[in-house]
C-alpha cells in the first residue's frame, strides 16, 4: 500500500485537512474523508457525470481527477449549493419542473448546469442540449431537466438584470 | 368513463371520499427537497468498518480447480459458506426445473462475473488491492452462449439437472385453434431483441451491522423488495427472520434489476454476523453490468391467420428467452417466457391462439424482470405483424389497427384474462390526429424525393398493471407477490404517519399516497408523512415494481384513510352533538353541515387519545388502522407514435419526434404521470436504438463500460408530447391504473415500425432491436442484393 500523504481540500469555503493516498481519487476524497456524501458515483469511469463538482468554476468528473490535484482550488459540490435556507434557482427549478425522479443523478445535473450558467449565462438551447448531454439520467427521459435548467437560466437572466 | 385532457391540463373525473382537493394536481414532490441539497441518503454512504470486494469469475464455463489467497488475506468461498442453502426459487407450472445458485460459486462457474470469493478488508481500496491478488485456477469447459446454440442436439449442460437447458417450457392452445387458421390470409414475423441491462444510475449497494446487544443485524441496501429480502436472507441463512432488519433508503433508480435477490446481499449479512461488525460493498458499474442482472434477449416468432376483411383470427407464437445461467428470486427465470404466453396477443381481439414459450439456460448472466419485462418484446412482435400485415393486404397501418383493436368491455382474452374498460382505439384515434398523419405522409413523400427518409411508425398496447394474487397464483409461483398493507396512525397532535409495505425508489409514491390521504382524512399534505423501506417500521409487503404500487398500496391507502376518517367522524359526532352522517371533514377541520358548529381534527385526535370517557365506551381509543389491498388488476393502454429519420449512407435512425396517447385511469398527479411516461419512453428508445450487451462466443462479456453500452444521453431523445385519456376502472378503488412501465413498452415497436416505414423505399425491414447503424446498413444491403 502506497504510504499517505497531506492534503487539504476546501469544499464550499471550508478548508479538510485530510490524509490519504496519492492514488484517491477526488470523488472519494470528497465522500468519504470529508463526509460530503451529496456527490455520487455512478460509474468511475468519466461518461455519467453522477460525481460532477466545480473546481475552480469549472465542471469537472470527481471520479477522473485524484484528490491531490484539487488542493489550492475552490471546490463547490452540491450541499454548497443553497444560500442557508434559500435554495439556488436551479434547485427551486428542479423541484418546480419535476427534473429529478430517483435524485441520483441530480447533484451532478445540478452542478454541470451551475457551472455551465455561471460562465455562459446566455447559452443557446442547442448549446444547452449539448452541454448537458454530458450527463445521464435514467429515470427523467430528460424533458423536465432540459426544461428546469431553461426555467433556472431565464431566472438568473431576469435577477442579474435586475440587479444591473 | 373516459374523460379526454390535452396534455398539461388537468382534466378531473369523478372524485372520491372528501373531495379531491389535493388528488388530480401536479402537487410539488415531497421527495425533492432533500435529494436536490445533496442530503439523500443513499446506501453507498454509509461508513463501515469491513469493505468487500467480489472475487468473480472471468469464464463463463468451467469448474473450479483451485483458489489461491495472498498471504494474511481474509478471502471467504463457497466452502466457508458450507451451511448457507444456495438460491433456488420454485415454479409449479409449466414443467419448471429448479436450478440452484450457490451464493458464492462451489465448484463450477457458469458465466462470466459470477461471484467465487469474498475478500474483507479495512477499505474498498485494500479489498480491492487483495482481490486483485487472488489467483483462481478454472479448468474451462465449453460454453453455450445463446438460446439457439443451447438448444441444439448435444449441447453442453449449464446444469446437469436441466435437461437440454429448458428451465421451463409452457404450451397453450385454444380448442379448434387449427380449423382457424383454414383457408386464412397467413403472416409471419420473426423479432429478436438483443439483451439489455435495466442500468440504474446507482449501483447496487449493500451495508450489513451487526448489533451485539440484540444479535441482530441491520441490511440497508438497495433494493425493491426489502421484506421480501428480509424472509428470503433469513431462510438461505437458517436464522430468525425476526433478527433481520432491512432498510431499502434513498434507491438510486431499479427499473426491476434491483427488485431481484443479490446474492452478494446474502455474503454481506453471513459477514456480519460471523465477525460481530459492519460490513459494507458497493458494486462498480463493470461488476453493474456483468454481474448484475440483464433482461430482453427473446425471440418471438408469428404466425398471423387473417380473415378477407384483415381481422386476426388466429395467432401463433413461438417464443424463446435466454434466462441465463440461474433463476432469480422471487420471479424466476420463467417470468419473460410466461408473461408473454399469457399476454402476447395484447389489446387485439383474437379467439384462436396458440402459444410455445421457453425459458433457455445459457452461460451468460441471469435474467431478471426489467421495466416491462416481456412487453416490450411482445409488443414489438405484435406490432411489426399488424404493420407486415397492413403492407400484404394493402391496408393502412392505423385502418388494421382499428379493425382489430378490443372495444367491448369486459373482454376475456383466449388466455382468460379479463380486460377491464379501457380505450385501445380512441388512444388511437387521438394520437393519428395530433401527429396529423396525412400532414407527415405529404412531408415524407416530399422528403423522399430529396432523398431524405422519413418513417412514422405506431405501436398501441395494454399494459397489464396493479394485479394481485391471482395473477402471481396462474404463473404456479412460490411467491404470490399480489397484495398491500397500509397502516395509517393519526397521532394525539393530529399529524398522520402512513406505513406502506410498498417501497418506491424515484417514483414519487410519498407524494401521491399523501394526495390520497389528505383527501381521504380532510388535512393539509404537511400533515402527513408516508414512511417506507424499513422492514422494522413498515407492515409486511412486496414493494414496488409491476406498474403495481399507486394501484395496490393507494387502494390500501386509501382504505386505511377512510376507516382513520370514519373513527374521527364518529368522535366528531359525540363531541359536537351531531349525527355522524352530517359531519364533514375538510381543511382540518369538522364540521356540522349546514351549522357553524366546528371542531379542528387535531382536538379530534387529542380526543381520541386522552378523553376516551367522553365516548361512553363506543369508541376504542387511539386512532390507528390498517387496510389489505389484492384487487384483480387491470389494464392501462396506450398509442405511441415515433417519428425518425433514417440516414441510408450511415445508417443512423434519428428519433424526430415522439407521442403518447395514454390511459391510466385517474391521474392522481399529472406531473408525476407525465415523469413516468418520459423516463419509459426514454428507456424504449434507447432498446430500440443503443443498448445492447454483447458476449463473445466464448461467453466473455465485451459491453463493461458505458462507453460500450449506451444508455441515451439528451441528445437522442426529443421532445415527447403526451395526451392523457381518464377511463376509470372498477378494479382499482382509486380509479388510477399503474402507468410506470407503459412508456417502455410501446416505444421500441413505435420506433422500429417507423425505421421500417423510412426504409420501405428499398425494399428493406429490419425486425430486431437495437436497430443499430450496423443492422441498418445490413438490412439495406441485403434488400439491394434481393432486388439484383
Amino acid at each position: 500500500m502506497s504510504s499517505k500523504i497531506d492534503v487539504t481540500l476546501t469544499i464550499n469555503g471550508r478548508a479538510h485537512r485530510i490524509r490519504v493516498e496519492p492514488r484517491r481519487t477526488l470523488a472519494d476524497a470528497i465522500r468519504e474523508d470529508c463526509g460530503q456524501t451529496g456527490t455520487h458515483l455512478g460509474c468511475e469511469h468519466g461518461v455519467c457525470g453522477a460525481c460532477t463538482v466545480l473546481v475552480d468554476g469549472e465542471p469537472v468528473r470527481s471520479c477522473l481527477m485524484f484528490a491531490v490535484q484539487a488542493q489550492g482550488n475552490p471546490i463547490r459540490t452540491v450541499e454548497g449549493l443553497a444560500s442557508g435556507a434559500e435554495f439556488h434557482p436551479l434547485q427551486r427549478a428542479f423541484m418546480e419542473h419535476h427534473g429529478l425522479q430517483c435524485g441520483f443523478c441530480t447533484p451532478g445535473f445540478l452542478m454541470l448546469a451551475t457551472g455551465v450558467l455561471e460562465r455562459e449565462p446566455d447559452i443557446s438551447d442547442a448549446d444547452l442540449i449539448d452541454i448537458l448531454a454530458s450527463n445521464l439520467c435514467r429515470c427523467t427521459g430528460y424533458q423536465n431537466i432540459v426544461k428546469a435548467v431553461r426555467a433556472a437560466a431565464a431566472e438568473m437572466r431576469q435577477s442579474r438584470q435586475t440587479a444591473s | 368513463m373516459s374523460v379526454a385532457a390535452k396534455h398539461g391540463e388537468t382534466c378531473r373525473a369523478g372524485t372520491r371520499g372528501s373531495g379531491s382537493t389535493w388528488a388530480g394536481r401536479s402537487m410539488r414532490r415531497v421527495e425533492d427537497p432533500a435529494l436536490v441539497a445533496g442530503r439523500g441518503r443513499f446506501s453507498a454512504d454509509l461508513a463501515a468498518t469491513h469493505w468487500v470486494r467480489f472475487v468473480r469469475s472471468h469464464v463463463a464455463a468451467g469448474r473450479i480447480m483451485a483458489i489461491r489467497r495472498p498471504p494474511g488475506a481474509h478471502v471467504v468461498t463457497a466452502a466457508e459458506l458450507a451451511s448457507v442453502k444456495p438460491i433456488n426459487p420454485m415454479l409449479h407450472r409449466f414443467g419448471y426445473v429448479p436450478v440452484g445458485q450457490p451464493v458464492l460459486a462451489d465448484g463450477e462457474v457458469r458465466f462470466v462475473g459470477e461471484p467465487i470469493a469474498a475478500v474483507v478488508a479495512a477499505s474498498p481500496g485494500q479489498a480491492e488491492d487483495v482481490a486483485d491478488e487472488v489467483v483462481v485456477e478454472i479448468a474451462e469447459t465449453a460454453p453455450v452462449v445463446d438460446a439457439r446454440q443451447a438448444l441444439a442436439a448435444g449441447a453442453p449442460l449449464v446444469h446437469a439437472g436441466a435437461a437440454g437447458n429448458v428451465i421451463v417450457n409452457a404450451e397453450f392452445e385454444t380448442a379448434g385453434f387449427t380449423a382457424a387458421c383454414e383457408g386464412r390470409r397467413l403472416v409471419s414475423v420473426a423479432v429478436r431483441s438483443r439483451r439489455q441491462s435495466a442500468l440504474p444510475l446507482e449501483p447496487r449497494a449493500g451495508h450489513a451491522a451487526f448489533d451485539p446487544a440484540s444479535g441482530r443485524v441491520t441490511l440497508t441496501c438497495s433494493t425493491q423488495m426489502p421484506h421480501l429480502m428480509r424472509t428470503a436472507i433469513a431462510d438461505l441463512l437458517a436464522m430468525r427472520e425476526q433478527d433481520l432488519h432491512v432498510v431499502a433508503p434513498d434507491v438510486g433508480g431499479g427499473f426491476g434489476q434491483k427488485m431481484s435477490l443479490a446474492p452478494e446481499y446474502v455474503v454481506l449479512v453471513w459477514l456480519a454476523r460471523a465477525l460481530g461488525s459492519v460490513v459494507a460493498w458497493t458494486e462498480d458499474r463493470r461488476e453493474n453490468l456483468i454481474a448484475s442482472y440483464h433482461s430482453r434477449d427473446q425471440t418471438i416468432g408469428l404466425e398471423g391467420a387473417f380473415d378477407a376483411d384483415a381481422r386476426l383470427v388466429a395467432l401463433s407464437a413461438d417464443v424463446t428467452a435466454n434466462v441465463g445461467a440461474y433463476s432469480c428470486f422471487p420471479t424466476t427465470g420463467a417470468v419473460e417466457p410466461l408473461m408473454a404466453l399469457f399476454e402476447l396477443p395484447g389489446p387485439y381481439d383474437v379467439r384462436a391462439y396458440r402459444c410455445q414459450a421457453r425459458g433457455v439456460l445459457t452461460h451468460t448472466c441471469p435474467m431478471a424482470p426489467y421495466r416491462g419485462v416481456s412487453r416490450p418484446v411482445m409488443t414489438l412482435a405484435m406490432e411489426r405483424l399488424m404493420d407486415r400485415a397492413a403492407r400484404e393486404l394493402g391496408l393502412d397501418p392505423v385502418e388494421i389497427r382499428r379493425r382489430n383493436l378490443i372495444d367491448t368491455f369486459p373482454y376475456v382474452s383466449a388466455t382468460g384474462l379479463t380486460f377491464d374498460d379501457a380505450s385501445y382505439r380512441r388512444t388511437m384515434e387521438i394520437a393519428v390526429e395530433a401527429v396529423d398523419l396525412a400532414a407527415f405522409r405529404r412531408r415524407q413523400s416530399a422528403a423522399r424525393r430529396d432523398g431524405q427518409f422519413l418513417g412514422i411508425g405506431f405501436a398501441t398496447f395494454s399494459e397489464r398493471t396493479g394485479y394481485g394474487t391471482p395473477a402471481f397464483a396462474a404463473r404456479g409461483m412460490d411467491v404470490t407477490l399480489g397484495w398491500e398493507t397500509v397502516e395509517i396512525t393519526m397521532d394525539p397532535s393530529g399529524f398522520v404517519e402512513a406505513r406502506i409495505g410498498a417501497s418506491p425508489h424515484g417514483q414519487g409514491l410519498r407524494t401521491t399516497l399523501t394526495q390520497i390521504i389528505a383527501d381521504e382524512i380532510g388535512i393539509a399534505p404537511e400533515q402527513i408523512r408516508v414512511v417506507h423501506g424499513d422492514t422494522d417500521r413498515t407492515p409486511y409487503g412486496f414493494g414496488t415494481f409491476a406498474s403495481r404500487s399507486l394501484v395496490i398500496a393507494g387502494g390500501a391507502s386509501l382504505m386505511a384513510a377512510r376507516k382513520v376518517r370514519a373513527k374521527l367522524v364518529a368522535v366528531a359526532s359525540h363531541l359536537l352533538e351531531a349525527a355522524a352522517a352530517d359531519i364533514v371533514l375538510a381543511a382540518g377541520v369538522a364540521t356540522v353541515a349546514g351549522t357553524d358548529r366546528s371542531m379542528p381534527i387535531e382536538t379530534l385526535a387529542r380526543a381520541a387519545y386522552h378523553q376516551i370517557q367522553r365516548f361512553k365506551g363506543e369508541i376504542a381509543p387511539g386512532l390507528s388502522e390498517s387496510a389489505t389491498y389484492d384487487p384483480p388488476g387491470t389494464f392501462s393502454n396506450a398509442c405511441h407514435v415515433a417519428i425518425v429519420e433514417v440516414d441510408p449512407e450511415t445508417g443512423a435512425a434519428a428519433v424526430e419526434k415522439f407521442l403518447v396517447a395514454e390511459d391510466a385511469g385517474r391521474i392522481i398527479n399529472p406531473m408525476i404521470v407525465d415523469g413516468q411516461i418520459h423516463g419509459g419512453v426514454a428507456q424504449g428508445i434507447g432498446n430500440a436504438l443503443l443498448e445492447e450487451i454483447i458476449y463473445d462466443d466464448t461467453g466473455n462479456i465485451r459491453t463493461t463500460t458505458l462507453a460500450d453500452y449506451l444508455p441515451p444521453t439528451c441528445r437522442e431523445i426529443p421532445p415527447i408530447e403526451i395526451h392523457h385519456l381518464e377511463t376509470l376502472s372498477e378494479t382499482s378503488i382509486t380509479g388510477a391504473k399503474g402507468v410506470g412501465e407503459g412508456g417502455a413498452i410501446g416505444a421500441p415497436a413505435a420506433v422500429i415500425n417507423a425505421i421500417n416505414d423510412a426504409i420501405s423505399p428499398f425494399g428493406a425491414s429490419i425486425d430486431e432491436m437495437p436497430a443499430t447503424p450496423q443492422r441498418i446498413c445490413a438490412a439495406l444491403r441485403a434488400a439491394a442484393r434481393e432486388s439484383r
